[in-house]
């Protein structure tokens, strides 16, 4: 399989770091070579998360070059916007959810905040094909990463990897009654 | 559930996807060392993370949070005087605190041997600056291998462990943020018994005390060792060689995250040159270096910040009167930032444009996304001691912030804490300024991890000296920004360590007790010489995770009466906690996945309109 990437940005306290392992380890369980690099500074501090993953031959950094990325994920809106202008490939894949949690100088009244429809408008430019997850039904927010696990298993965006593999993912990374609401989530976004 | 702590002490060999940092802590493991000590710092922190998971029966080896760097580079020096092999780990600015005792470290005959895991922070991730510290490694005289991956980092930590326990001496493992973060399947060794602890102290094994002549001695002993680290680097083959294919003379020479780079590069080149990757930074191993310049016409070296290597390598070059080319740093910015492929790429364009096709000048962003800078979470006792203190201060007062959460204090709206500098530097400079200053008032913020850790020198010096300022201890009862570590104030009041030193006016009160501490702070500033308020507030990033796991937890939130409401915007200008939400129609309304429910923003309405959803008491 030839090198994909992929980019996954949103803030932190978003649910990122178990998204982002799942992802690779779904990869790892596929038997795709892949490595992959959290860049969380002050992440829990509301500032700006992202992890990277590169899988398939000929990988050599876990750092993906600037618009290289065959696939973004955005978490929040600003942020799916912002992977989308600096990391996303000429028609590459966003996923992402409408959430949005407002930067400083948006609460501030300085600067305008950035909406789903935006986001379209701009795909479109690009000529990127564009998946927003629906999560209006979601209970608890704290599993909308699973409902972007899922939608990426359903679509079956990364080449190789299936939905058994990520759940295989997911059993290595919980237990218990986390991951029984965990895997709720995903299968119902997988099937969905 | 594969559970780290349980993965770290598997005894056969095997295979699992682990962090660099989690890597790094199995070869702990397996190379049987005994003592670690650090102090929490980014990129090192999951190191630790690591090591607590690990069952306290289940682990090899002690493991202690000392009180800072320095310290906890003196416990792990003194352990391995012993005979055990033992291991500090810190962050990148973290050794400018241990350094009167790290470049002491090889005049030293440390018999168990000592590994030294430091991480670099080029590009400055979550750090004050990205110095360096290979600038440090030269005049220490200690020997510092670089992996480029996790895989590596497992390896090169039991190589520096085996060359530390050889020569006697002290191996720095030199680790970079991204080398510290990324995840990789790494292939482990086994981990057979546990060495016994050993107190095999004696005078005899030193000297231990450099004093005049002996000093010169040790340091003649400290610059063998180096020539036996040499050999150690050559019989292992740290330093790897690759051909490439068609090269046109072209050499580059790199190591670490760099050399990744420069792969990913290469996969859209024209040509591959040679490259020669070296896994000791310091020190060089001669040999093959000009082994390499000697077989390319045109080197190219290739290091992230400083130009430690490219000095000594034309240095090394022109001693042996060969006639290579080699290029180094040429402009500027190729001392500034992260050598990442993209950084990597565009120098390699400029060197070599007919390897590498430069590519077209940046587009500019289509779309402008407003910044995202770091801030103090929901419900944080800063904030609410910020908006509080704000309240007690004139705008010509100086205010002056220390390491920690409560540095975020100078980003809007509460812009407090205009001069910073390093770990527990505030009083000190706050002293300065005072001086001559009849006009201005000083005040300076110090967190409560950050008191111990180097705060007190210069609040004592503040007290001999008869500085005039006030002090504001900023306690959150944990070193949040670094994780929840925990720190010297649990057993040791801060409160009576000040009554102790003999400090009158003290006063102490929970920030979200906003109007008091507007009281206490405005009484303090006008009490001659030194004054100290300490602003106390559990971190409640760490108090709602503890919340949450309990059985039956219901997450309370804050509303806002719309009808109440009218509009100032006061909540989310100027208390400013991330839940608010400015809606274009001039509403606020509450990001309920991030509100926590505690209520703190309520004083900041002018006219009440904050309260406790429905159903919530």
């Amino acid at each position: 399989m030839k090198s994909f990437n992929i980019y996954i940005t949103g803030v932190g306290g978003q649910g990122i770091g178990l998204l982002s392992q799942a992802l690779l380890r779904g990869i790892d369980h596929a038997e795709i070579e892949a490595i992959a690099v959290d860049t969380h500074g002050l992440a829990q501090r509301g500032g700006v998360v992202v992890s990277q993953i590169r899988c398939g031959s000929n990988i050599h950094s876990p750092l993906i070059k600037k618009k290289e990325s065959d696939l973004v994920l955005g978490m929040e809106v600003h942020e799916a916007m912002r992977g989308l202008d600096t990391a996303l490939k000429k028609e590459g894949t966003l996923i992402y959810m409408d959430v949005s949690w407002q930067p400083l100088p948006v609460r501030l009244g300085q600067e305008k905040e950035i909406t789903a429809e935006d986001i379209k408008k701009i795909c479109k430019a690009y000529g990127a094909k564009t998946v927003q997850v629906d999560i209006q039904k979601m209970e608890d927010t704290r599993s909308q990463n699973m409902a972007l696990l899922g939608t990426i298993a359903k679509l079956g965006v990364i080449p190789g990897v299936s939905k058994d593999h990520y759940i295989a993912a997911l059993k290595d990374l919980l237990a218990g009654e986390m991951l029984d609401k965990n895997l709720v989530v995903f299968d119902a976004y997988a099937n969905g | 559930m594969k559970k780290l702590g349980d993965v770290l002490v598997k005894k056969k060999p095997f295979k699992e996807i682990l962090m660099g940092n989690e890597a790094v802590v199995r070869a702990m493991v397996e190379t049987g060392t005994k003592v670690v000590s650090s102090y929490p710092g980014s990129p090192t922190p999951e190191i630790a993370t690591a090591i607590q998971s690990i069952k306290e029966d289940d682990r090899p080896f002690y493991f202690e949070f000392s009180v800072n760097e320095k310290v906890a580079t003196e416990v792990a020096f003194g352990a391995a005087l012993n005979g055990n092999l033992s291991c500090v780990f810190y962050k990148s600015v973290g050794l400018n605190v241990a350094l009167d005792t790290f470049v002491q470290l090889s005049l030293m005959n440390i018999i168990g041997g000592m590994v030294v895991v430091l991480g670099d922070d080029p590009g400055a991730n979550s750090s004050q600056n990205e110095q360096d510290n290979r600038n440090v490694y030269k005049m220490s005289r200690v020997t510092v291998l670089e992996p480029a991956s996790p895989q590596e980092a497992y390896e090169y930590y039991a190589h520096a462990a085996r060359l530390a326990k050889k020569e006697q001496t002290v191996v720095v493992l030199r680790l970079t943020t991204h080398v510290c973060h990324a995840r990789q399947k790494v292939q482990f060794g086994a981990y057979e018994k546990p060495a016994l602890a050993k107190t095999d102290f004696s005078r005899e094994n030193g000297p231990y005390i450099a004093l005049t002549t002996l000093a010169l001695d040790m340091k003649r002993r400290s610059i063998q060792k180096l020539e036996g680290a040499k050999e150690y680097i050559k019989n292992n083959s740290l330093n790897t060689q690759t051909v490439g294919s068609k090269n046109n003379g072209k050499g580059i020479i790199t190591s670490g995250l760099t050399y990744l780079s420069v792969l990913d590069v290469l996969e859209n080149a024209a040509h591959i040159p040679g490259i020669l990757k070296l896994g000791a930074v310091n020190p060089l191993e001669e040999e093959s270096i000009l082994a390499f310049l000697k077989a390319h016409e045109q080197v190219l070296i290739l290091e992230e910040l400083d130009d430690i290597l490219e000095l000594q390598i034309k240095a090394l070059a022109y001693d042996n009167g060969l006639k290579t080319r080699i290029i180094g740093k040429q402009v500027n910015e190729d001392y500034v930032g992260e050598y990442t492929p993209d950084k990597t790429y565009a120098k390699l364009a400029v060197v070599w444009p007919d390897m590498i096709t430069p590519l077209p000048k940046d587009e500019a962003p289509v779309y402008v996304v407003p910044n995202r800078p770091a801030q103090m979470c929901p419900g944080c006792g800063h904030r609410s001691a910020f908006f509080a203190i704000k309240k007690a201060l004139k705008n010509t007062d100086v205010t002056v912030a220390d390491i920690g959460c409560h540095t975020l204090g100078y980003m809007p709206p509460y812009n407090l804490g205009e001069v910073l500098m390093c770990m527990g530097a505030s009083t000190g400079m706050a002293s300065g300024l005072s001086l001559f200053n009849e006009n201005k008032r000083v005040v300076a913020f110090l967190g409560d991890s950050t008191f111990f850790h180097a705060g007190l020198p210069g609040l004592i010096n503040t007290i001999f000296n008869q500085h005039d300022i006030t002090l504001i201890i900023m306690e959150n009862g944990t070193t949040a920004m670094t994780g929840h570590q925990d720190h010297a104030g649990n057993d040791i009041p801060i409160e009576s360590l000040l009554k102790g030193l003999g400090i009158e006016n003290i006063l102490s009160c929970d920030t979200y007790s906003q109007a008091k501490l507007t009281d206490l702070v405005k009484s303090s500033l006008e009490v001659k010489g030194i004054s100290v308020v300490i602003a106390k507030h559990p971190c409640m990033l760490k108090f709602t995770r503890m919340q949450r796991r309990k059985p039956g937890y219901v997450q309370r939130h804050i509303s806002i009466d719309q009808g109440v409401c009218n509009q100032t915007h006061d909540c989310v200008e100027q208390f400013g906690c991330p839940t608010f939400v400015r809606k274009a129609d001039g509403r606020v309304d509450i990001n309920l996945d991030l509100c926590i429910g505690d209520g703190s923003c309520r004083p900041s309405c002018p006219v009440q309109a904050i309260g406790f959803e429905k159903g919530a008491k």
